[in-house]
C-alpha cells in the first residue's frame, strides 16, 4: 500500500453541505469538531473545498434546488469518496416526506455509503458514521480498480 | 478604468453553516452592489402543515429550525391556544420561559463562536461551543434530546422539570457564566476584534425603521424593540429590560448578543426561583375553530410571528411564518455596499442567518 493509500484513512478530511436541512443536524456535524467531541486529535478536518475532501457528509433532504450543487460537489470530489448521510432527513425525508420541494433521501440523487439516522443525529452517531466510511474506502478502492482494468 | 467583477459567495462556503448565495458586484476590492439568491433550502413546510394534524404540526414546525425549535414550538401553540381559548397552567408558562431561554443562550454563543470562526479566531470559536455543550447536557438531561427536545405541546407542557435537575441548572448557569466572565471581555475589549467589526456594516436607526429590520441587529442600532416586552407567557413576570446599543455596526451587534446571554441567564434565575407548582398540562376537546391568530415571540434571531387559520376540522387553512431573517436578509443590501470583501463573511454572520428559517 503506498503513503496516498492510507492517508485518507489515517486522517480523512471531510465537506459539509446542507441540502435542506433544519440546522440541528448542522450544529450537531460542527460540535463535532469542537472540544467536547474534538475529531481533530483523529486527524479528521472540516475543509470547505470539495477538491480537497474524502468524505461528503450530508444534512437535510435532498430538494429541487439544492440536487445540482450536490451533484456538483459529488463530481469534484476525488475518488475514492465516500458519502455520509446524517440525520433522518438525509436518510429517507423524514418528517418532511411529504413536502412539495422534497425529493426524499440524499440517495435519490448521489450513491449514498453510510446512512445516520436520528433527529437531530448525536455526535456520537455523526463520528460512528465516519468511522464505517473509513472501513469501507479499501473495498471501494479495489472496485476501483477492478473496474478501470476491465475499461482499459 | 475599472471594471465590475461579480463573485459568487456561496452556496456552499465554508462560514456558512446553510447554503446562502450573495452575488456580490465588485470595483477593484470594494463591494458595489449585492443581491442574494435564496431557495436551496425551501421545503415547503407551510403547505405540509396543512396537510397535518393540527397536533402533529407541533413536531413539524419544531423542524424549521433546529437551533431554536422550541420557541418556533411554543409561538405555534400560542396561536392555536389562543384561537381555542386554552388557558395555560401557570407552571407551564414558567418552564416555556425556562426551555425558550437556554435554548437563547446556547444560540448566542454559537453565533458568538461563528463571529469568532468567520475572522479566523479559531480558539474563540472553540472557547465559545465548549461552554455551549454545558447548555446542551442540561437540555438533554430535562428533555432527552440535545438539539430538537419537543417539550412543548398544545396547553402547556409535555415534561416537568424535577427540582433536584431545577437545582443542576442553576447550578450550571453559574459555572457558565464564571466562564463566560473569562472570554466576553475578549469579545468586548480584544484589539483584533475590534478592527474587524468596529464600524463594519453600519445601519443607522433610521434606516434600520426603515428596512424593518429585527431583534438584536434593531437593537445594536440604537432601537429598544424586543417581542418579550409584551409580556407573553411568564415574562410579564420578570421585569424585562431590552439591552440597547447605540453604535449599529458589527460590533454593537456582537456586544448586544453578549450583554444578552448575561440576561438570559438572570432571566432563568428568576424564572426558577419564582417557579409556582402545579398541573403542566392543560386538558382540551374538540378542533380549532373558523378562526384565526396572530403570535408573536422572540426568537434569538428576532420577532417570530406566525398566523394560524382553523377551519373547524382538525386540519388548519393557513398556517403562515414570518421569521426573523426573513426581515434581516434585506439589510445585507444596505450594510455591505461600500466595504472590502474580506469584511462580507463578517457582515453576512453579524445578522446571525438562519436560512432554514427564512425558507421554511
Amino acid at each position: 500500500m503506498s503513503s496516498f493509500d492510507t492517508s485518507n484513512i489515517k486522517s480523512p478530511w471531510i465537506l459539509h453541505y446542507d441540502t435542506g436541512s433544519c440546522n440541528g443536524c448542522d450544529i450537531e456535524v460542527l460540535a463535532c469538531l469542537t472540544p467536547l467531541y474534538d475529531v481533530e486529535r483523529f486527524g479528521i478536518l472540516n475543509v470547505g473545498n470539495p477538491r480537497h475532501a474524502d468524505i461528503l457528509v450530508i444534512t437535510g433532504a435532498a430538494n429541487k434546488r439544492s440536487a445540482r450543487v450536490l451533484r456538483n460537489l459529488y463530481e469534484q470530489m476525488p475518488d475514492p469518496k465516500m458519502v455520509v448521510a446524517v440525520g433522518i432527513c438525509a436518510v429517507s425525508g423524514g418528517v418532511l416526506h411529504n413536502c412539495y420541494n422534497v425529493l426524499g433521501g440524499v440517495d435519490k440523487v448521489i450513491p449514498v455509503d453510510v446512512y445516520v439516522p436520528g433527529c437531530a443525529a448525536r455526535p456520537e452517531a455523526i463520528i460512528d458514521g465516519i468511522v464505517l466510511a473509513l472501513q469501507k474506502i479499501p473495498e471501494k478502492r479495489k472496485l476501483l480498480k477492478s473496474r478501470e482494468a476491465k475499461t482499459a | 478604468m475599472s471594471t465590475r467583477t461579480v463573485i459568487p459567495m456561496g452556496p456552499q462556503h465554508p462560514v456558512f453553516p446553510e447554503p446562502l448565495q450573495l452575488k456580490l458586484s465588485l470595483k477593484d476590492e470594494k463591494i458595489v452592489d449585492v443581491a442574494p439568491a435564496l431557495g436551496y433550502v425551501h421545503r415547503g413546510i407551510e403547505k405540509a402543515a396543512e396537510k397535518n394534524d393540527f397536533t402533529q404540526n407541533v413536531f413539524l414546525v419544531e423542524r424549521i429550525c433546529g437551533i431554536c425549535s422550541f420557541i418556533h414550538a411554543v409561538c405555534y401553540c400560542m396561536a392555536i391556544e389562543d384561537i381555542m381559548k386554552i388557558e395555560l397552567p401557570p407552571r407551564a408558562n414558567y418552564l416555556r420561559v425556562i426551555w425558550g431561554e437556554l435554548h437563547r443562550l446556547h444560540s448566542h454563543m454559537l453565533w458568538l463562536g461563528l463571529l469568532a470562526d468567520s475572522f479566523g479566531f479559531e480558539s474563540l470559536f472553540m472557547k465559545f461551543w465548549e461552554i455551549r455543550e454545558r447548555i446542551l447536557d442540561i437540555l438533554e438531561k430535562t428533555t432527552g434530546a440535545r438539539v430538537i427536545i419537543s417539550a412543548c405541546a398544545i396547553g402547556g407542557v409535555r415534561r416537568d422539570i424535577s427540582d433536584e435537575h431545577l437545582q443542576e441548572i442553576l447550578t450550571v448557569i453559574d459555572k457558565c457564566e464564571k466562564e463566560l466572565n473569562g472570554i466576553i471581555p475578549v469579545v468586548m475589549s480584544d484589539t483584533t476584534v475590534k478592527r474587524r467589526t468596529v464600524g463594519v456594516g453600519v445601519i443607522e436607526k433610521e434606516k434600520a425603521i426603515h428596512l424593518g429590520i429585527v431583534g438584536p441587529v434593531l437593537r445594536a442600532s440604537g432601537i429598544a424593540q424586543d417581542a418579550r416586552m409584551t409580556g407573553y407567557g411568564a415574562y410579564k413576570y420578570l421585569d424585562f429590560k431590552p439591552v440597547v446599543e447605540e453604535s449599529g455596526d458589527c460590533y454593537a451587534r456582537a456586544v448586544v448578543r453578549a450583554k444578552e446571554t448575561y440576561q438570559s441567564i438572570g432571566l432563568l434565575r428568576k424564572a426558577i426561583n419564582q417557579l409556582p407548582s402545579g398541573d403542566i398540562l392543560t386538558k382540551y376537546k374538540g378542533n380549532p375553530g373558523k378562526a384565526a391568530a396572530v403570535s408573536r415571540v422572540e426568537q434569538p434571531r428576532g420577532e417570530l410571528i406566525y398566523y394560524v387559520e382553523g377551519n373547524g376540522t382538525k386540519n388548519l387553512e393557513r398556517v403562515r411564518v414570518r421569521t426573523p431573517t426573513f426581515s434581516n436578509v434585506p439589510a445585507l443590501s444596505k450594510m455591505l455596499p461600500g466595504m472590502e470583501l474580506a469584511d462580507a463573511p463578517v457582515i453576512v454572520l453579524s445578522i446571525d442567518p438562519c436560512i432554514s428559517c427564512t425558507e421554511r
